[in-house]
């Protein structure tokens, strides 16, 4: 039934005259890119404004175990417990920040060890560790029509929560102190925003690799961040970036014959690089 | 959102301090951390249209009892506002500097974003619209610093960014505007001047003042009532009374104030 529903954007594409087009497998992967890379880039504000970039990465390290734990629960495929073990943790870091009496970052180190060894002994028992460590640098070009469904029923969830929270973190991130003296929850916003980040994290994961992740909510974040006055340009220059650095990985992986999400992270790498001369040159 | 009383146009005209007629009240108020007391029976009243500073010195509690009144941290005791109608309202407009406020100079936030994050209910990252962007222009108004609702925050001089924060702790006009150290990081002309709009501001507004800081000598001009707090109310009264209390000269060293 999905596959039906996407037929005319395989129709449209291919029509385009690259070679690449012709590839029913990089249709698809410019779909998932094209939904991706702009939520990444819009989330990526948020991180980088709230420093949250040592969360995002955790929540990324974390993936294995919830694979672990899939395969322990002997689940067909492991996104449920992999999406189920990132909330936990978050609500586990949240935990020992407020009640551990802990500094933000010294809690997620703390978890991030914690889980990354015991996802890595669950997963090395009997020498078979090798078998999942495709995880780590990612396959966009397996992306399958069903994966396409679900990443833009989360995208359009997290367009609409940004109603909810975006005003609430960024008054937060600019002063604690009057964001809780304005609203009695922004705590709640927070949580509300880290689960939700972790959900987007671990649904793209299996795609760009637990590696390198956290690059692609950085950099276009952190480009933007050399270019805009306004939250609203810094918001569109990071979707504009991102997708820009996405489009541009897919189409050079696929002549180059290289890892697509490693080449999106360079991608978007040499275009923080440039925002940096204007930066300077301003 | 609760509609402030000290806006209703009754309330123009009549003398700041014999308005009496909405205030807010602290009593038995205290606070422990881990075991010890920070604070320790608090019998506090703010007037609306009244400045009242509170000094003491570092750990003395003047930032703990401000968390008290904006509801921030668990204490003993009770808070109390009235307002105009003697009702209860479980939720005054508070109007909020906070103390140390300077943002991330390469922050990519204009001070129209502060304004947008603080009222609109549009995410502002998908732009501002015309009436928040009015609400805003009303609130610097207020404290002419209106043009610099498109300056980007973190490259605001102290001043300037003093001028915008009390802009937006006005938007609602709050029942009572608490300020933490607001002036630290300005020059004197500029403590000056803060301090005559401030009064200016709570005149026309009617609305109750709580200042903490450690700038006695402005204080001593522009407070109405001034609070000596170590751990508990020392002693209190008008500035004069409490400049001259041997325990506040002591501790401030005053020895040369007459």
């Amino acid at each position: 039934m999905i596959e039906s529903f996407l037929a005319p954007w395989h129709a449209a594409v291919s029509v385009l005259p690259f070679e690449w087009a012709r590839f029913g497998f990089m249709r698809l992967a410019l779909l998932a890119v094209l939904l991706v890379s702009p939520l990444l880039g819009a989330l990526g504000t948020v991180v980088v404004a709230n420093r949250m970039a040592f969360f995002s990465e955790a929540i990324g390290h974390a993936a294995f175990t919830g694979i672990a734990l899939g395969v322990l629960l002997g689940l067909a495929s492991p996104m449920w417990s992999m999406i189920g073990f990132a909330l936990l943790l978050t609500l586990a870091i949240a935990w020992f920040r407020r009640r551990g009496g802990l500094s933000s970052d010294t809690a997620i180190g703390l978890v991030m060890a914690f889980t990354v060894s015991l996802g890595i002994v669950i997963l090395s028992r009997g020498g078979d560790f090798a078998r999942y460590t495709n995880f780590l640098i990612g396959d966009m070009l397996a992306v399958t029509a069903a994966d396409v469904a679900w990443l833009a029923l989360l995208a359009v969830f997290v367009a609409a929560s940004f109603f909810f929270f975006f005003n609430r973190l960024l008054l937060g991130s600019l002063s604690p102190a009057i964001a809780r003296s304005r609203a009695k929850n922004s705590g709640a916003a927070e949580l509300a925003f880290a689960c939700l980040l972790a959900v987007v994290v671990t649904c793209a994961l299996p795609w760009i690799g637990i590696l390198l992740i956290n690059a692609l909510l950085i950099l276009p974040a952190a480009a933007a961040r050399n270019l805009a006055s306004n939250t609203s340009q810094f918001f569109g220059w990071s979707v504009a970036i991102s997708f820009l650095a996405g489009i541009a990985g897919l189409v050079v992986s696929f002549y180059a014959s290289t890892a697509t999400g490693a080449t999106i992270v360079l991608v978007a790498m040499a275009i923080y690089l440039l925002t940096l001369l204007r930066r300077t040159a301003s | 959102m609760q509609v402030p009383a000290a806006d209703s146009p009754a309330h123009h005209g009549i003398a700041p301090h014999r308005c009496g007629e909405c205030c807010t009240t602290m009593k038995g108020v205290g606070v422990r951390y881990r075991g010890a007391p920070v604070l320790e029976n608090i019998d506090l009243h703010l007037h609306c249209g009244e400045l009242t500073a509170v000094i003491g010195e570092n750990g003395a509690g003047k930032t703990t009892l401000i968390k008290c009144l904006l509801g921030e941290i668990p204490h003993s005791g009770e808070v109390h506002f009235l307002d105009a109608a003697h009702r209860r309202p479980d939720s005054p407009v508070i109007g909020y500097v906070p103390q140390h406020s300077s943002f991330d100079k390469d922050a990519p936030v204009s001070v129209l974003d502060l304004f947008a994050a603080s009222l609109a209910k549009r995410p502002a990252c998908l732009g501002v619209s015309k009436s928040v962007r009015e609400a805003a222009l009303e609130g610097l108004h207020r404290t002419g610093a209106e043009g610099l609702i498109d300056r980007r925050v973190g490259i605001l001089s102290g001043g300037e960014l003093q001028r915008v924060l009390l802009g937006l702790a006005l938007t609602p006009i709050p029942n009572i505007l608490v300020l933490d150290e607001p002036m630290s990081g300005v020059d004197h002309s500029g403590r000056e001047q803060f301090y005559e709009l401030l009064s200016k501001l709570r005149r026309e507004y009617d609305f109750a003042v709580l200042l903490v800081s450690h700038d006695l000598v402005s204080l001593a001009r522009f407070a109405d009532h001034m609070v000596f707090l170590d751990r508990r109310i020392v002693c209190e009264g008008t500035p004069k009374e409490v400049l001259h209390d041997p325990r506040v000269r002591e501790a401030f060293s005053l020895h040369s104030l007459t």
